[in-house]
Order: structure tokens, then sequence, then C-alpha cells
């Protein structure tokens, strides 16, 4: 009875409450959704790249090394040379290598010249693979195949043509040799999206009239010319490594950090992106905390409510204690609506994230290639959940304590 | 105060102006207010030493209370109302066999119709206070104390009102405090004290 005279009593003030519940079920589902996404970004970031057991650069920092070669973000400061490559590949350690080649670009997205094998060897979400959506790998020299969002933001379809500019942000363009769109990827949410790839050779092809950056004036060897040319790359950019057996990652790891001929660096993208999301991880631990405030503001709200509303429920109190409940009694009905209040608002608060999950999951999927799963709630949901309904109960303490003290002090009679 | 005492299955009106310590006389029987001196003995127990816990216990187990106005929880039904007491008293419960039936015994005798759902809120002032007396009475407890229970009532109703009070309280041998400014109630009554009489010695005593 007195949990429905509770009620009662909650929703004789239908409107604060509602106010209140709505604030606190705002603020949940803020707390729970920045919660979702900071989740969702770091599987996603972690789902980048599987598979892969080295990554190898220039020497630089490791998570520069990530962020160029599987980010396709900032520039590579040096190139691995053709000989240290295949020097690489030739040890017993190695079971596949795929080399990449970065620097130009074709509008916003960057260029990637590589080998067939990439799509083999490139995992992603748990060693998912490349699928092609649309057409097929490359087959000719000036054959490329685009990513998913590289084809939809720029409009391509198979058969296209794509002319490839030089450098990063250039005006140059590598004119001559314009590549036909043989493929178009499946969206995968990773990098590789927003990427054009070309063979490794493609890239040599482009620059065969080229010198120190630029196009040597008035030279163009025409693509048949070219077709027939020896296009071996002197260098690439980074190389995607699989070992044999998983023991003699460090092994190799080692023995290329300390090969002889040339600066390397050997990073397991496992390590680097974590060393990654370590730096990155900051400013999605500050939104969670934002947030937090945001729940505790709301909880705030309600202790405040519940204040204003004690002068005219004296009377209130009265009659409880004219029928014999002790001031702790009324402190405790206090406190028994504060946590429920709490907890509708909660609940209420996943409610709202999981309608707003379902109406926002594809878009920030296109938008963000991020995907947010729509599931249970997971065991820290549920202890958050009950944080904010403890939180609750206790912010609601000053208050009912107050009211402790008043209906002490009224006893049966409001003196008003 | 030197000696004030009602005997059991009295009728005493306590007629006094507001401020002349009527409500601290009722705070101090009904336990809400503890006696800093002398002795509080109600239903022939002493409660002076009482712990603010036993009192509000001793509280919901022996007294009925009536309050001028605003007797009941407006956002609980008539039922809730009636049966609160109950919640608090474990005593007073166990002699309810069956709450609803002995809420709606008490309302038909109190001359109201069926309204055991309806929200207190919506209920006449005259009808609030009748459910009031309902509430005082459920459980038998041995003293009713009402604090101008009809002054928010005209005199016709009053009148009516007192009649339906009176036949509750003879009936079960209840014995009844009021309180009240109006002289004109003494008449049904055993005993009529003025409020004065009792301040005046305890002004002298003091």
């Amino acid at each position: 009875m007195i949990l429905r005279l509770a009620i009662g009593s909650l929703s004789a003030r239908a409107l604060t409450v509602a106010m209140t519940v709505l604030a606190i079920a705002l603020s949940v589902a803020l707390f729970l959704g920045v919660e979702k996404v900071r989740t969702g970004a770091k599987a996603s970031f972690s789902d980048t790249i599987s598979g892969t057991d080295l990554i190898v650069g220039a020497r630089s920092g490791s998570v520069q090394l990530l962020l160029y070669s599987v980010f396709r973000i900032g520039n590579a400061t040096n190139n691995v040379t053709w000989e240290s490559y295949r020097d690489i590949a030739s040890r017993p350690e190695v079971d596949w290598i795929v080399p990449i080649s970065l620097g130009d670009s074709h509008r916003q997205f960057r260029v990637m010249g590589t080998t067939v094998d990439f799509f083999e060897r490139y995992k992603y979400r748990q060693g998912r693979r490349l699928e092609v959506a649309y057409g097929a790998l490359m087959s000719d020299l000036f054959d490329t195949v685009i990513g998913a969002d590289v084809a939809t933001s720029l409009g391509y379809d198979v058969g296209d043509p794509i002319v490839v500019a030089h450098g990063i942000a250039s005006f140059s363009e590598h004119k001559d040799q314009p590549f036909r769109v043989s493929g178009i990827l499946d969206k995968t949410g990773t990098p590789v999206d927003r990427t054009v790839i070309v063979s490794l050779e493609a890239i040599e092809a482009i620059h065969v009239d080229w010198q120190n950056g630029a196009q040597v004036p008035g030279q163009s060897t025409p693509a048949d010319v070219i077709r027939q040319m020896e296009l071996t790359p002197k260098a690439v950019t980074a190389a995607l490594i699989g070992v044999e057996s998983p023991l003699q990652i460090f092994a190799l790891q080692r023995a290329i950090n300390e090969y002889p001929e040339e600066p390397l660096l050997a990073v397991l993208p496992g390590v680097a992106l974590q060393e990654l999301w370590g730096i990155v991880g900051v400013a999605e631990t500050a939104l969670l905390g934002v947030s937090a405030m945001v729940v505790v503001t709301a909880l705030i709200g309600m202790m405040a409510t519940i204040f204003s509303s004690l002068n005219e429920r004296r009377r209130e109190m009265a009659i409880f204690r004219a029928m014999g409940a002790r001031p702790a009694t009324i402190m405790g009905l206090l406190v028994l609506e504060a946590v429920l209040t709490a907890a509708v608002g909660a609940l209420l608060g996943v409610l709202f994230l999981y309608l707003g999950l379902t109406v926002a999951q594809p878009m920030i999927d296109s938008a963000f290639g991020l995907w947010l799963p729509i599931e249970a709630p997971s065991i820290r949901e549920l202890w958050v959940l009950l944080g904010v309904v403890a939180a609750g109960a206790i912010v609601s303490m000053v208050p009912a304590f107050r009211a402790y003290r008043l209906s002490l002090a009224d006893g049966m009679m409001v003196k008003t | 105060m030197p000696n004030f005492s009602v005997l059991r299955g009295e009728a005493v009106l306590l007629l006094g102006e507001s401020g002349s310590g009527k409500s601290t006389l009722l705070s101090l029987i009904c336990g809400t207010v503890h006696a800093d001196a002398g002795i509080v003995r109600v239903a022939g127990t002493d409660v002076s030493d009482y712990s603010g816990g036993q009192r509000d216990r001793f509280r919901a187990e022996q007294i009925g209370v009536i309050f001028q106005q605003f007797n009941l929880l407006p956002f609980g039904s008539v039922l809730d109302n009636v049966l609160l007491p109950l919640r608090f008293a474990p005593a007073r419960r166990g002699r309810v066999e069956n709450g609803p039936d002995e809420a709606r015994g008490l309302c038909a005798a109190l001359g109201l119709p069926d309204l055991l759902a309806t929200k207190a809120s919506t209920l006449s002032v005259g009808q609030q206070q009748r459910v009031a007396v309902a509430r005082a009475m459920i459980g038998r407890p041995p003293i009713i104390i009402a604090d101008e229970p009809t002054s928010a009532l005209d005199a016709t109703s009053q009148s009516a009102f007192l009649d339906l009070l009176f036949a509750q309280v003879r009936a079960h041998g209840t014995t009844l405090l009021m309180v009240s400014h109006d002289p004109r109630l003494g008449g049904r009554f055993d005993r009529v004290i003025a409020m004065e009489d009792i301040a005046r010695i305890e002004r002298q005593a003091a």
C-alpha cells in the first residue's frame, strides 16, 4: 500500500515528475549512447585490420606507421627499398607479404598501389575478407578497384575513367595515364572504403615521365610503350606480413627492426592499434565524463524538485505522522519516490536509446562506417542503470532528511 | 499543566481560542511532542519516557486522529485512506479481519455511499470528514482525538456529522477528546473543559 501511495503521490504531481523523469531518461540515454558509440568505435577501430601479423615500414613511430599504412592518415617519412622488401619477403618466417605503395591521390581519396594478394590477405572485423560488390579485380595495368565510399561520394561506376593526381591535394595530375574502374568493393567500415586501389606496377607506370616530383616537360610515354616496360618498383611505402607460425612474430619483428642495410620498423597491428587508441580514447573518455555529468545534473534536478515539493507536502506528511508513521517512514517514502522516479527515468532512457539506435544505426553506419549493434544491455550497462537508481536514492536523502526534520518538528500540526 | 484527565469512554470537549495551547496538549497526548516535565498517561500507559518511535507506534495503536480539514491523502482512494493507520498498527490490523469489508461497513454506518475506490480529492468536504471518522475508528482504537473537525462544515452538516461521530464512539465505548472554539457544541458532551482554566493553573504553577 505504501508503494501504491507513493505512486499515487507521484502521479498527483504528474507534470513535474514527468519532467524530472524525462530529464533523467534523456541523460541516461545520452550516457548509454556515448558508451555505445565508444565501445562501437573501439571495436570497429580494432577491427580495422586483422589477420596481419606485422606491418613493416621505414623507421618512424609505430603509431605513425599504423596511421599511414592502415588508416591512410599522414605520410611516410621514408620508403622501404625494393631490395629490403625482397630480402624480408624471402625470409623463412614469412608466409606472405603484401606491399603497399602510397603517395598519390584521386580527389580527396588516397591511391594505394599493391598486389592482388592484398584482396586475399587484408582482413577486417575478425577475419572478414574484402569482397567485390560490382565488377572485378584489376586485370589490366591501368585498372583500379575503388572502395565503397569512393564510389558513392564520387558517383563512380564500373568502367568510369579516373585520373590520379600526383601527391596529395595536388594540382598536377597523371593525365596521360587515366585509369579505368574495374571493380567496386563492398562497404567494410575500414579505411579501404576510402581508398583507390591500383597495382604496384601502375604506380610505377604513371611516374615513368616524372622526375623529382614533377613531370618532365614535353615527355609523355604512350600507354602501350609503358606496358612493355619493366615496372618493378624501386621502393614501397610499407608491407603487410603474415608469418608461418605465431611463435615467429617476435623473432621476425626483431630481425626487421635490426635490419642492417636500412632503418626499418615492424609493428604488431594490435599493439599499435592499442597505442593509437590510448591517444584517441582520451577524447572518448572525456565525452563519457561529460555525459556522466549530465546524469548527475538530472539527478540534482530531481533533488531540487523534491526540495521544492516539500512545503506543499507538509500536510501530507502530517497525515502520515498522525496515523503513527515515524519520521523515518516519511523519509523512506521520499527516498522510495526518488528511486521510483530514477528507475522509471532509467528504463525510459534505455527505451530512448534503443529507439534512437534503431533510427540512427543505418545512418551512422553509412556516414561513419561505424556499426552500433542493437543488442540486450550489457552487464556494464545494467550496472550503470543500477548506479543511476542508487545515485537517485542517495541524492534524495538530502531533501528526505529535511522532510524528516520538518515532520519531526511539525508533528501532526502543520504550522503554516 | 497540573492535572488534566479524561475517563475511559468519556466524551470531552476542550474549549479554547487558537493559541491557547490546545494543539500542544493534543501533541503531548499523541506523542509527537515530548513532555519536558511531568507525566503523560494515555490509555493507562505512561508514555512520558517512551522514545519517539515508541510514541509513534503507541499513537498508531491507541489513537484515531481527525483533523480540522485536509484529513485525507488526496491522491489515495477512500479505501487507502481508511486503511492507512492499520499500516502502522499491527494490533489494530489484527482486530480487522477484512480491511475493505470493515471500511465499507464503517462508511455505510457513517452514511457514505460505497465510495471505497473513489479518489479522496474528489469528495466533498463533508464526505471527507466522514471518511476521516471511518479512518479514526478502524481497528477500534480506545481513543479518538478530534481537532475542530466541524469547523469546515456548515451548521446543518456539523450537527449531522456530530450525530454520526457520537453514534460511533458510543457504540464502541471509545473515549472522545474533541477540541473546538465553539461552546454551542458543548451540550452533547459528558464534560466541557475550558482551555483557559487549565492554562491559567499552569501559568500559576510555573
